[in-house]
């Protein structure tokens, strides 16, 4: 409790995300552009201050004071509350997210199950984006947001299901409480023992926050930016925030149940200093690991997206869970955890590989052998 | 009047407005987001009688993924144009029909003897692990039937998809 008053309270806390969510879209969008361009062999934003460091403020401001545009045919209310809809649940699932072992706002004993729940709610604004927009392609986009979030937010929840399942907590195992989950890891971090859960979630984690490989929904170059076509200003910016606040949700998240969070192999007690930088360089290697993939993979085409989630991700995602189901039941190590776990991430990668050779593969027209003859 | 009978006052009336606004929209669409509130306002219900997890299940089943389903069904088969769909020479029998479910819930609060069940005035948490417990020990059964008729529904749905297309 920081107030006596519960309204104070909660007034108080809701405040420290509410001020420190709107920065994270400025610091990773110039982070983003910074790595874009380094891998992309030129040096990103420079001329906006030191480094182009104010670069991603000049934008904010420019976007905040741009004119909200809405066009005459679309539907108003559905049209201007979409960019709520999709913000506020990031918000939410902010609330229990906890940084260090003593750095959040609220620790719910439900964690875990709450943050996934609600950010599922902002598939509804990308629908009600798609269709308020009384556009083609924003429609286009809303529907193709509407698939693919439904379909890999199941391989997520799976594998952060598998994750809560066999977490070591005081009293046995299983937990949905993330600063449980966190300490039951100690030394060794669960992406040890379950490296199958890691890359299913690494990987509907990218698509979760519409990312390449998975960015058909927002495709410029297919349905011009899909739900987004028609918002500009501070709309626009909000669905930005919503995307970064996102990607950074999931980092943290990744960084708390898969790489052990504030702990680190050389004991379980680190100070709050040392936890406050632990934490901070997990969630950047999956920022990064985010990022890069933005800057290094093509685009899958949507049926390519479709059954590699249902039939690669998913299966396996089952698999994770009754693996680990057998561990619980009749007590196995939790190296024999890792080393069958390890073994289906190997087989998930050549599926996947063999999958992308397929789809990768060059036309080639079959050239019959044409003979001719002399003509006399 | 404590904080919790505020937010109960704020959460049920958003619950009414949003029921009230899926019968009342003129457009389809409108009533499913509609709908969707309604479900949301209910996981705050829920919420409030320390049905953690019962409120967010209702979240993420009901507001993230049969709503959009219906939302899905919606847009690809073109409501905007049709937008008095909603109503028909039924209109009588639908009302009825609410009546008589209303006034049978209204009639099953009211003449159940709530305290002889053990109800109390503070309301005992039950932890997830004993839900489980309950669920996939003692209702393990009714559990997979239902999953079993999700199945039988699936199934005929691809069935019924197959059969259009002439295989």
């Amino acid at each position: 409790m920081i107030a006596d008053n519960p309204w104070v309270d909660a007034l108080l806390r809701l405040a420290v995300i509410a001020v420190l969510l709107p920065l994270t879209p400025i610091v990773l969008n110039y982070l983003e552009r910074k790595i874009f361009g380094r891998i992309q062999m030129r040096l990103g934003p420079m001329r906006v201050g030191p480094h182009g460091t104010l670069q991603t403020i000049a934008d904010t401001i420019k976007l905040l004071t741009k004119e909200d545009l809405r066009p005459s045919s679309a539907d108003r209310w559905t049209f201007e509350l979409a960019p709520y809809v999709v913000v506020v649940p990031v918000f939410l699932a902010f609330v229990t997210l906890p940084f260090t072992a003593d750095l959040f706002v609220r620790n719910l004993s439900m964690g875990l199950f709450f943050i996934v729940a609600v950010s599922s709610m902002s598939i509804v604004g990308f629908v009600m984006a798609g269709w308020g927009s009384d556009n083609k392609y924003a429609l286009l986009g809303g529907v193709r947001a509407a698939a693919q979030l439904i379909s890999y937010e199941i391989p997520l929840i799976l594998a952060v299901v598998a994750v809560a399942m066999i977490a070591h907590t005081g009293d046995g195992r299983g937990s949905l409480n993330l600063a449980e989950i966190v300490d039951g890891q100690g030394r060794v971090p669960y992406l040890v023992w379950q490296p199958l859960a890691f890359f299913l979630f690494a990987v509907a984690g990218l698509a979760e926050v519409y990312r390449q490989p998975f960015d058909i929904p927002v495709a410029e170059s297919e349905v011009v930016g899909g739900p987004f076509v028609e918002y500009s200003g501070i709309r626009w910016s909000m669905f930005q925030l919503a995307e970064y606040g996102t990607t950074f949700l999931l980092s943290v998240l990744g960084a708390l149940i898969f790489l052990g969070g504030w702990n680190w192999p050389l004991g379980n007690e680190a100070g709050a200093a040392l936890q406050v930088v632990l934490i901070v360089l997990k969630t950047s290697a999956f920022l990064l690991f985010f990022i890069w993939m933005r800057a290094a993979m093509p685009r899958l085409r949507i049926d390519q997206m479709m059954s590699f989630c249902w039939q690669v991700l998913l299966p396996f995602a089952f698999l994770q869970i009754i693996l680990n189901g057998l561990v619980l039941v009749y007590d196995w190590p939790d190296w024999t955890l890792g080393v069958l776990s390890g073994s289906a991430t190997l087989l998930a990668a050549y599926l996947t590989y063999r999958g992308a050779r397929q789809a990768a593969e060059p036309y080639s027209p079959r050239f019959t052998t044409v003979t001719y003859e002399r003509v006399s | 009047m404590t904080y919790e009978e505020g937010i109960f006052y704020v959460v049920a009336g958003m619950t009414v407005i949003g029921a009230l606004g899926v019968v009342v929209a003129r457009n389809v669409v409108h009533s499913a987001l509609f709908l969707i509130l309604a479900l949301v306002a209910v996981a705050g219900l829920f919420l409030l009688l320390s049905a953690e997890f019962l409120a967010i299940v209702q979240v993420l089943i009901y507001g993230g993924a049969v709503t959009i389903l219906i939302l899905f069904a919606m847009m690809l088969t073109r409501v905007r144009d049709v937008p008095q769909a909603l109503d028909g020479p039924q209109r009588p029998f639908a009302a009825m029909a609410a009546a008589a479910f209303l006034s049978v819930t209204i009639l099953a609060v009211v003449g159940t003897d709530w305290e002889a069940l053990g109800a109390t005035e503070k309301i005992n948490v039950i932890p997830i692990e004993a839900l489980g417990d309950v669920l996939f020990r003692n209702w393990a059964v009714p559990f997979e039937l239902a999953s079993l008729v999700l199945i039988v529904a699936l199934i005929g749905a691809i069935v019924l998809a197959r059969g259009e297309e002439g295989e």
